[in-house]
């Protein structure tokens, strides 16, 4: 799975203004609804159920990076997007650094595979020391979909 | 030094694959082992100590992993990584699913 088959560009965040955990994950949920990949109506249902799952166990996990997801049966196919923090956001991570990149993603209950593989994409990638500097970088939506756009052409990592 | 591997089969017991949380809690324990610890599918293998390399399995429920321990205290790191995949069901669980 690329990026382009679950980034929605248009809710991809280059300057999050957000501050702390719950902050964020509303602006980058609030966003996903501006670019009409997840319905205003469920939206706070989303978010209740991404912070639930950050209560089971941080999905910062490590190297200034978090992964905040939750299944929901809102969405027909899984939809994500990319945030990025300049300050960085104390997200409880497992190294216990604060979190400059975040991909929340939002899959429908029933895709455990499309899940995994977005998962696996989205990994390979931040392995990539070059694409986590980029992207922490980046400033404007433009340099974040070019940046995903090499990522998909396998200009980065392994 | 010369060192064995102990290498054991398991497959993914959960509907759910290997994802965000069961990748944690298999990193957790092989971090745990002064042994090296990889785990592989398919011909590709990994690092079992990164939480990231783990997940770039896209383990689904039933896919055969391979876990490579090797190091002073290998028999008792892959016996309880073979345990912690085990428990993975109990993950998706707490999920109420």
């Amino acid at each position: 799975m690329k990026f382009a088959d679950f980034i929605s560009v248009k809710a991809i965040k280059p300057e999050l203004a957000s501050k702390d955990k719950e902050a964020v994950i509303r602006e980058l949920a609030g966003s996903l609804v501006a670019s009409g990949d997840i319905m205003e109506d469920s939206a706070e249902s989303i978010i209740k159920a991404i912070l639930k799952r950050e209560e089971l166990g941080s999905t910062g996990i490590g190297r200034g990076i978090a992964v905040p997801h939750t299944k929901h049966p809102s969405v027909e196919k899984l939809v994500g997007t990319v945030g990025v923090s300049t300050e960085g956001v104390d997200f409880n991570s497992l190294d216990g650094e604060s979190v400059h990149l975040f991909f929340l993603l939002v899959s429908p209950p029933d895709r455990p595979g499309d899940h995994l593989r977005a998962l696996e994409n989205i990994s390979r990638q931040l392995r990539d020391d070059m694409f986590c500097k980029f992207l922490k970088q980046s400033k404007s939506v433009e340099d974040i979909k070019t940046l995903l756009d090499e990522a998909d052409n396998n200009q980065f990592g392994s | 030094m010369g060192e064995e591997s102990i290498i054991r089969k398991v497959v993914v017991p959960n509907r759910q694959g290997l994802h965000a949380r069961p990748a944690n809690m298999f990193v957790k324990v092989a971090l745990q082992y002064q042994s090296q610890v990889e785990i592989a599918r398919d011909g590709l293998t990994v690092s079992g100590k990164s939480i990231l390399d783990v997940m770039t399995l896209a383990a689904e429920q039933g896919t055969e992993l391979t876990i490579i321990v090797t190091g002073p205290d290998a028999e008792t790191a892959a016996n309880a990584l073979v345990e912690v995949v085990r428990r993975f069901v109990e993950e998706d669980e707490e999920e109420g699913e």
